[in-house]
């Protein structure tokens, strides 16, 4: 069965007709080619997948596509601001906190849902709210310098 | 494409709707955070001709006190749930293992009643079809027998949910809404020893409300083992309410989760009452959670390792409590 879905998708409302049994993670990457948001386990369990759900972060892959009807959903593919990496992208990428990129589309939704809540996190709670993000590349001590350096450059700008 | 199985999602927006349509729909399920629910759909665990989504069921999203108890909505995140003042200063083994479940992501969307609710867990039930094919399933979902326990004719997979235990040793009631109307229980009668049927809930019954007694002068606290601090779910969890009286204890319930089908309220502690917190409190303690628990082969750190951590927290918590009591 399907229906319309009505959505605002970083910043654009949308409708699509969408069956029901659809993911919100495979709605994004098969549905709308934004393949930025990845999948990254069987489900749950690597945070490949977070997107911002009226700027709480969510696991694409736990939420069905219907069930964020009417909400704002924000994805890798709306950070960049006027063409320009933004600046947590820009971050992880001049202190090299990311490698092969895979999970560098989930780090920087989730760190971004942080920075919004809380401008100048410490390293712990940057910790903490990164915890469900998984690397299998960096270590994730250069994830945490390019979140703390986001956070800098904001608080000096 | 599509990673999901075929499903007609219904979206009520009362409580009362949710329970029509769960009867109207007899295989249907509840979906809430989904976080258990659908990564269990994606693995073929569950199989469902109808989705019920009660995100749009507002009126189950609160934390409101009423008189000397809190009351909880089932629809309340463990975000919400871990960052309530209330529940932290009042409640603080609520908000630990609120704070305790999954990840931050998880719980910014994972819901209390969801958390109550999960299914239980088993290393062979818990993976793919392929996987389970392979081991010829087990007696949960499309093969016969226990793989944990060979002989047994039940069930064994283990209840692993975070909150249940610190809502247990609060004394925690829950409002249930079928279509007779609203039935209140004490959350330890939800659950039953049965990892294929863990929950006492009928087919249409949903879950609507937690009430949390405001016990003035009681201490509690959440502790679990886990194999990453980060994300996993518990190999045990135990939660510790006490009042102490002077060099008495006045109170003391314990409650455990990871180590048998349902959350474990420990039972024969009321014969501490009025004695000092001495080494024999603690090996009648010890003997107790002992008895009461049943660790199974159902995950990865073994059955022994996962008795003797439960004691250990349970004695570590229970000091700690006594000590910040005096
Ligand atoms: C990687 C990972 C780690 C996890 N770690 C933990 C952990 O450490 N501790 C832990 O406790 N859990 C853990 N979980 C499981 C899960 O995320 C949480 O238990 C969560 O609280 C479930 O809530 P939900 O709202 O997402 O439930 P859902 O998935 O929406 O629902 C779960 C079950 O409850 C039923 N249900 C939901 N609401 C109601 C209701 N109001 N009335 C009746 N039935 C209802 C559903 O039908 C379903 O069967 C983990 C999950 C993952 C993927
Ligand atoms: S794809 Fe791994 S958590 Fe969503
Ligand atoms: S950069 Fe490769 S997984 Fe993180």
């Amino acid at each position: 069965m399907k229906s319309i879905l009505s959505l605002t998708l970083n910043g654009r409302l949308r409708e699509d007709v969408v069956p029901h049994n659809t993911l919100l993670l495979d709605y994004l990457r098969d549905g709308l080619q934004l393949t930025g948001t990845k999948r990254g386990c069987d489900g749950g369990e690597c945070g490949a997948c977070t997107v911002l759900v009226d700027g709480q972060p969510r696991l694409a892959c736990s939420t069905l596509a219907h069930g964020v009807a009417g909400r704002h959903v924000e994805t890798i593919e709306g950070m960049r601001r006027s063409g320009r990496l933004d600046r947590l992208q820009r971050a992880f990428h001049e202190n090299l906190g990311t490698q092969c990129g895979f999970c560098t589309p989930g780090m920087v939704m989730a760190a971004e849902a942080l920075l919004r809540s809380n401008p100048t996190p410490d390293r712990e709670t940057i910790r903490s709210a990164l915890a469900g993000n998984l690397c299998r590349c960096t270590g994730y001590v250069k994830i945490l310098d390019a979140v703390e350096a986001a956070a800098r450059e904001e608080a000096s700008a | 494409m599509s990673s999901m199985p075929n499903f007609v999602l219904l979206r009520p927006e009362t409580a009362a709707d949710a329970v029509r349509l769960r009867a109207a729909h007899p295989d249907s399920r509840f979906v809430a955070g989904g976080t258990d629910l659908l990564p269990n759909m994606r693995r073929g665990l569950v199989r469902t001709p109808a989705v019920i989504e009660l995100a749009a069921v507002r009126e189950l999203d609160f934390i409101r006190r009423s008189g000397d108890e809190l009351h909880i909505g089932a629809a309340c995140t463990l975000a919400a749930l871990a960052a309530d003042p209330q529940v932290a200063a009042a409640l603080p083994a609520l908000s630990e293992a609120a704070r305790a479940v999954a990840g931050p992501t998880h719980r910014a969307s994972a819901t209390l009643g969801g958390n109550l609710c999960l299914d239980t867990r088993c290393r062979y039930y818990n993976q793919s079809a392929f996987w389970r094919e392979a081991n010829q399933f087990c007696m949960k979902l499309d093969g016969d027998g226990c793989r944990v326990a060979p002989r047994s004719t039940r069930c064994h997979a283990a209840f692993s949910g975070d909150v249940a235990p610190a809502l247990i040793a609060l004394d925690a009631r829950v409002d249930i809404l079928g279509t007779g109307g609203v039935r209140t229980l004490p959350l330890a009668e939800l659950y039953r020893d049965d990892g294929m049927a863990w929950l006492a809930l009928g087919s249409e019954e949903l879950l609507t409300a937690v009430r949390v007694p405001l016990t003035a002068g009681w201490q509690s606290a959440y502790a679990k083992a886990r194999v990453r601090g980060a994300i996993d779910f518990p190999l045990s969890g135990v939660a510790v309410a006490l009042r102490r009286d002077g060099e008495h204890l006045a109170i003391l319930r314990i409650a455990c989760t990871g180590v048998a089908s349902r959350p474990c309220a420990i039972g024969g502690l009321d014969i501490l009452v009025g004695r000092p917190l001495d080494a024999a409190a603690h090996d009648i303690i010890a003997l107790a959670i002992k008895r009461d628990i049943l660790a199974m082969d159902t995950t990865v750190a073994g059955m022994a390792y996962r008795r003797r951590a439960t004691a250990v927290l349970a004695k570590r918590l229970v000091d700690r409590l006594w000590q910040e009591a005096g």
